[in-house]
Formats: C-alpha cells, sequence, structure tokens
C-alpha cells in the first residue's frame, strides 16, 4: 500500500490484511484497533482518519453497525476501501477535515496517524470539535527503548512501530505519552480515558498519566473530547 | 416492464431506431422562463424493473452521447458509449438492475432538440429553440421517471455531463436518489472549460454553410465548422501522456514530411477522422444548445453562492470518482464536491483513479473504475436491501 501512495504513509509494522482484502472476523482485527473498536457504542456514527484498508472501519459496520466513514491518504487503499462498499474519501488529516460541520461525528478515530500530521494541535482541535469523542492512539517516543537507544547508539532510533531511517520517515511529528497529555491541557482538549500499550497493542495495568508508562509503554491510546471548553459533558 | 401510461403521456415505439420514445403533453418550465412543450424524450432501457420499483438506475450521457449506452449506435454501428459498463454480468448488471438512459432534451438523437420541427412554424426550431440547462434536462427526465412510476432512483450516474446531470437530480431531487455516482465531473463548468466550448460554437457559426442556424431549411450542414468543434474539443478529452502514447510525431503513410499542410502527422489524421465521422451522427444546433448548457451549470450559483446548500439535509450516498490525467474536470473540482458534502455530513466515497487517458478515461476499459463503481453499488444494494431474487 504504502509504495504507490503519494506522500509517504506511517507504517508501524502492525498486522496489515494483504491489499484489496478487509479483514472483519474479531480474532483477526489488529489488537489496538480492536480495543478502539470495543470502545465504539453501536449504531455510532464515526470517521476513521487514515483508515488504510478499511479494517476497522469493515469491522465496526459489520459488528457494530455503525454508521461508518473513512479518510484515506493512500489512493490504493481507498480504492480498496470503495471497492469494497464503505464510504471512503481519499484525503488528508491536515487538509481535509476543515469542511466538516462541529459534531458531525459521535466518535472520530485517528490511529497511528498523529505523528505524521503537519499540524497535529490543529488536527486534534478538529478532532474533537468534529467528533463529541475523539479517539487516537500514537507511538511513544518516550519509550525506554527508544530513550537507550538514542543515549547508547548516539543514532536516530528505530523500532517496532517506527521502522523508517530518519531521512524518509513520515513521522514528523513524534512525541511521548507526557507530551501529549501536556498538550491537551494546554488546548484545553479533555482526556477521558488514556490507555498504555505494549507493541502488539496489548494493554499495560499502568497510569497513563504516570512516568512509568511513560517509560514503559509503546503506544498510547487515548478518548478526547472538547468539553473543557465548550462545557458540555460526555462522561 | 410494465408502463403506467397516464392521459398526460403517449409512448410510442421509435419507428426508425430502437428503444422508446415519450411524448411529454404537458410544458416543461424551463430555467430561461419558458414554458417548453410538448416534446418527446427518447429514451433506451437495459434489464427488468423489479416489482416494487427500487432497482432503477439512470445513466447520464455526456455532451455528444446518447442513449444507446449499450446498444449499436442506429447511425454508426459502433457499439454502445458504456457497452462494458452495461450488460448481463457487467458493473450495472442488467440481470440485477434495470437501467434507464435517455438523450438529453436539446439533443439529436430522438429527443426534442433544435433540428426537430416547431409545430408553429412547420420548420425546425434552430436556434429559436429556447436555451436549456443541466437543470432542464433532468426535469424532462422527471417526466420519464414519473413516466415509469420509478419514485426513487436506486443510483444516477454518467460521466463528465453525465455526471453534472447526477449531481443536479441530487441537488433537484434528493429524495429520488438513492445513490448518486459523479465521474469525471464538477459542480462548475470553470472558466477554461467555457472557453474550450466557445471557440468550438465559433467554429460552427463561421461556417458559412451554418447560415445563421437555419441549414437544415435550406437543406445544408455545417460539417465544417461541427467537424472543427469537434476536432478541437477531443483534444481536452485526452492527456498529453495519452497523445503521446497513441501517436508520438509518427507519420501517416509517409516516410518523411511533405512540405504541405496535408495531414502528415498520425495526430492530425486522428483528428480529422474524429471529425469527420462525428458530423454523420451529430447535429451542429444541438452543439451549440447542449454546450450552453454545460457553460451554464453551476450548482452553488442556484443555491445563493454556497455549494453546500445544494445538498443539505440529503440521504443519497455519494461516490465521487476523478482521473489523475483528467485536465478538463481535475481532481481538484472533484475534492471541492467532496468538501461541500462534508460540510453537510453526507454520506460520501471519493476515488481518484490513476490513468493516462484523460476525462476519455470514464468511457475506456479502466479495471480500478470498475471495480470501485461494483464495490460502491453493492454495498449500496446492501443498504438499500437489493436482493438478487424478485
Amino acid at each position: 500500500m504504502s509504495a504507490l501512495s503519494k506522500s509517504p504513509k506511517p507504517n508501524f509494522g502492525g498486522a496489515k490484511a494483504p491489499s484489496g482484502a478487509v479483514v472483519v472476523a474479531p480474532g483477526e482485527l489488529r489488537r489496538d484497533l480492536r480495543l478502539i473498536a470495543e470502545m465504539i457504542d453501536p449504531g455510532a456514527r464515526v470517521l476513521d482518519i487514515g483508515c488504510g484498508d478499511g479494517s476497522l472501519l469493515a469491522y465496526l459496520v459489520r459488528h457494530r453497525n455503525i454508521d461508518g466513514r473513512g479518510m484515506e491518504l493512500s489512493q490504493s487503499g481507498v480504492n480498496a476501501c470503495v471497492g469494497h462498499g464503505l464510504s471512503v474519501v481519499q484525503g488528508d488529516a491536515d487538509r481535509d477535515l476543515d469542511a466538516y460541520p462541529t459534531g458531525a461525528f459521535d466518535v472520530v478515530v485517528l490511529s497511528q496517524t498523529l505523528q505524521a500530521t503537519r499540524q497535529p494541535r490543529q488536527v486534534l482541535e478538529t478532532l474533537v470539535r468534529i467528533g463529541r469523542r475523539a479517539i487516537v492512539s500514537f507511538p511513544n517516543f518516550g519509550f525506554w527503548r527508544i530513550r537507550l537507544h538514542l543515549l547508547l547508539c548516539g543514532r536516530m532510533p528505530m523500532s517496532h512501530l517506527l521502522t523508517y531511517p530518519w531521512y524518509e520517515t513520515p513521522n514528523i511529528h513524534l512525541c511521548t505519552i507526557r507530551d501529549f497529555v501536556a498538550m491537551c491541557d494546554e488546548i484545553g482538549v479533555r482526556v477521558e480515558r488514556g490507555v498504555t500499550l505494549d507493541r502488539h497493542g496489548q494493554p499495560y495495568s499502568l497510569v497513563p498519566h504516570g512516568s512509568l508508562a511513560n517509560l514503559l509503554a509503546e503506544q498510547g491510546l487515548f478518548v478526547l473530547s472538547g468539553s473543557r471548553r465548550d462545557g458540555s459533558t460526555t462522561a | 416492464m410494465s408502463t403506467v401510461i397516464s392521459p398526460r403521456f403517449r409512448v410510442a415505439p421509435d419507428q426508425d431506431w430502437p428503444g422508446y420514445r415519450l411524448l411529454v403533453r404537458e410544458p416543461l418550465q424551463l430555467d430561461c422562463g419558458i414554458d417548453f412543450g410538448p416534446f418527446t424524450i427518447a429514451y433506451q432501457t437495459y434489464g427488468t424493473l423489479n416489482p416494487d420499483r427500487s432497482n432503477a438506475i439512470l445513466v447520464c450521457h455526456a455532451l455528444t452521447g446518447d442513449q444507446y449506452a449499450a446498444d449499436p449506435h442506429p447511425i454508426t454501428g459502433k457499439p454502445g458509449w458504456w457497452e462494458t459498463m452495461v450488460g448481463s454480468g457487467l458493473v450495472l448488471d442488467t440481470d440485477r438492475y434495470f437501467v434507464i438512459c435517455a438523450n438529453v432534451l436539446g439533443g439529436c438523437m430522438g429527443t426534442t432538440g433544435p433540428q426537430d420541427i416547431n409545430p408553429a412554424t412547420g420548420e425546425p426550431w434552430a436556434l429559436s429553440f429556447p436555451v436549456i440547462t443541466v437543470r432542464d434536462m433532468v426535469r424532462a427526465q422527471k417526466w420519464l421517471l414519473d413516466h415509469l412510476g420509478i419514485d426513487s432512483l436506486f443510483c444516477v450516474t454518467g460521466g463528465s455531463m453525465g455526471g453534472m446531470q447526477a449531481l443536479q437530480w441530487a441537488a433537484s431531487y434528493p429524495e429520488c436518489v438513492f445513490a448518486a455516482v459523479p465521474i469525471a465531473a464538477a459542480a462548475r463548468h470553470s472558466a477554461q472549460n467555457i472557453a474550450f466550448h466557445e471557440v468550438g460554437r465559433q467554429a460552427i457559426m463561421a461556417d458559412p454553410d451554418w447560415s445563421g442556424g437555419r441549414y437544415l431549411s435550406l437543406g445544408r450542414k455545417p460539417v465544417r465548422g461541427l467537424a472543427v468543434a469537434r476536432m478541437a474539443a477531443h483534444i481536452t478529452y485526452l492527456s498529453e501522456a495519452a497523445l503521446h502514447r497513441k501517436f508520438g510525431r509518427n507519420l501517416q503513410d509517409r516516410r518523411a514530411v511533405t512540405y504541405g499542410f496535408d495531414a502528415d502527422f498520425q495526430v492530425e489524421s486522428y483528428l480529422r477522422h474524429q471529425g469527420s465521422t462525428f458530423v454523420d451522427r451529430f447535429d451542429a444546433n444541438s452543439y451549440l444548445y447542449i454546450t450552453r448548457a454545460m457553460d451554464y451549470f453551476d450548482l452553488a450559483a442556484e443555491h445563493g453562492g454556497s455549494l453546500p446548500s445544494a445538498f443539505q439535509g440529503t440521504r443519497s450516498r455519494f461516490c465521487i470518482i476523478s482521473f489523475t490525467s483528467d485536465w478538463l474536470f481535475p481532481t481538484s473540482e472533484s475534492r471541492e464536491l467532496v468538501h461541500a458534502l462534508n460540510a453537510v455530513a453526507a454520506n460520501v466515497s471519493f476515488v481518484e483513479i490513476e490513468t493516462d487517458n484523460g476525462h476519455d478515461a470514464f468511457l475506456l476499459h479502466e479495471p480500478e473504475l470498475f471495480e470501485t463503481l461494483r464495490g460502491f453499488l453493492t454495498g449500496c444494494a446492501e443498504h438499500r436491501g437489493l436482493t438478487r431474487s424478485w
């Protein structure tokens, strides 16, 4: 898929379905996506940004009966999704989200894509504007192996989730879990729930805001809302 | 297919050409303010309408197309313009869907147009034919669907001007459109496109045989002007890459240039052929009227300058398709449409297909176009509860 895309697409080494095939069986969905799916109420209106080949969307449509839309940068991903009956537009989180009206979706999902956006802060603000809730996951740059890699090797860290060398990585805005939480705080985005995960998407029983999570977790998964700013409550 | 004939209509199979003709006795209120009628709609159908009349797909043709999407053209004998798309087991599967294609208002293949006789004068309408719009074309099609007893289309689709009609359908009759697939289209005709159309029209009008549009009454035909119009337009349907791939600088049946103005190059010969075969099947005044209709098309202008307003509250499912090498209706215009549909939270898919075939790609064998459309329609059929057994 990434070979055909016009701009680099993050690849985090997760299990990708073969091109053109959309997996929907619960057992076959990537574990972090399954975790996201479990957070979404049946019948919800969902926008999945960076939906790839549509695995999560197809799963949600089939098993959760959601009204699902997707946005994907790579043309091959979009074509595969639409060819499988999913409502997906070719688009870019930085450029194509502004058109959506406020509160258009119950849930907006941005899985492993935030760090590849040009304006992550604006993207986050838009997510909580167009969705009542946003579910955002990203690789944690504070993970101990990454820290150790830089300390010991003196070279830009690469890991199971960060597979590109520095000169061709699409991941231009990497952050730690603490960075992320701090930014949410700064822009008045409310963190409703945080989950820390290992590289396979298996949750840790760690307090997501704590420094131990920032050291031990390989990924962060957060449920956000803009309620602190507009006064409404969704918790 | 069962036909419900209300007293307003008279239906008669065409004597000369395959397909049907519907005479609408009630006048059509045109955008230009004229109540026009009675008028005839020539149309063709493929497949069978199901008992609850929920499997109809309206295929809208482009500028020089006609109702013969999937059978041989009665004049040229060439295959239907979308015969790779419409048919048993094809993407617009006639075993499953009831496909309707009607010649547009102002056309020259049976639907009332400037070459028909104005009953008031006994002469061809020529330039006294009212200027029509894409919305007028769609209004006429709405009469046809009422006649066929179809309240709601499963899908309306078409490329280029056909895509404009699909958009107009979705905007004018949202409750009648379950799904809309505008291909290689835009919500308005661009300045560049209007400019190319103007070149074509001027070429026709500059032909002395055009005779102020009265050529039919005078027994003439502005074939040179119409051929030049077609040649110029045809270039815009291709891409630089496609022209280079097909012809390069290859010479036509000769080893060297002739230092004259013969068609030395293959591309010249090709264009001349395109021009000369076109005049056999198309009416010059129809060309003027239909290009004008496209020029006037601007969905946003119809809705106070706001394109999202055109689709406010729509429940239709959209699939917008563009082609990378289409410079007549570039992807940026489709993206604008997608943004407008997103702004009203419409259910929209958007696919850009990589090809060097230019604007004409919607008429050609583009596997990704077929796959996308098939998938989209299958998904829609599931939502609509369309099953194969009826």
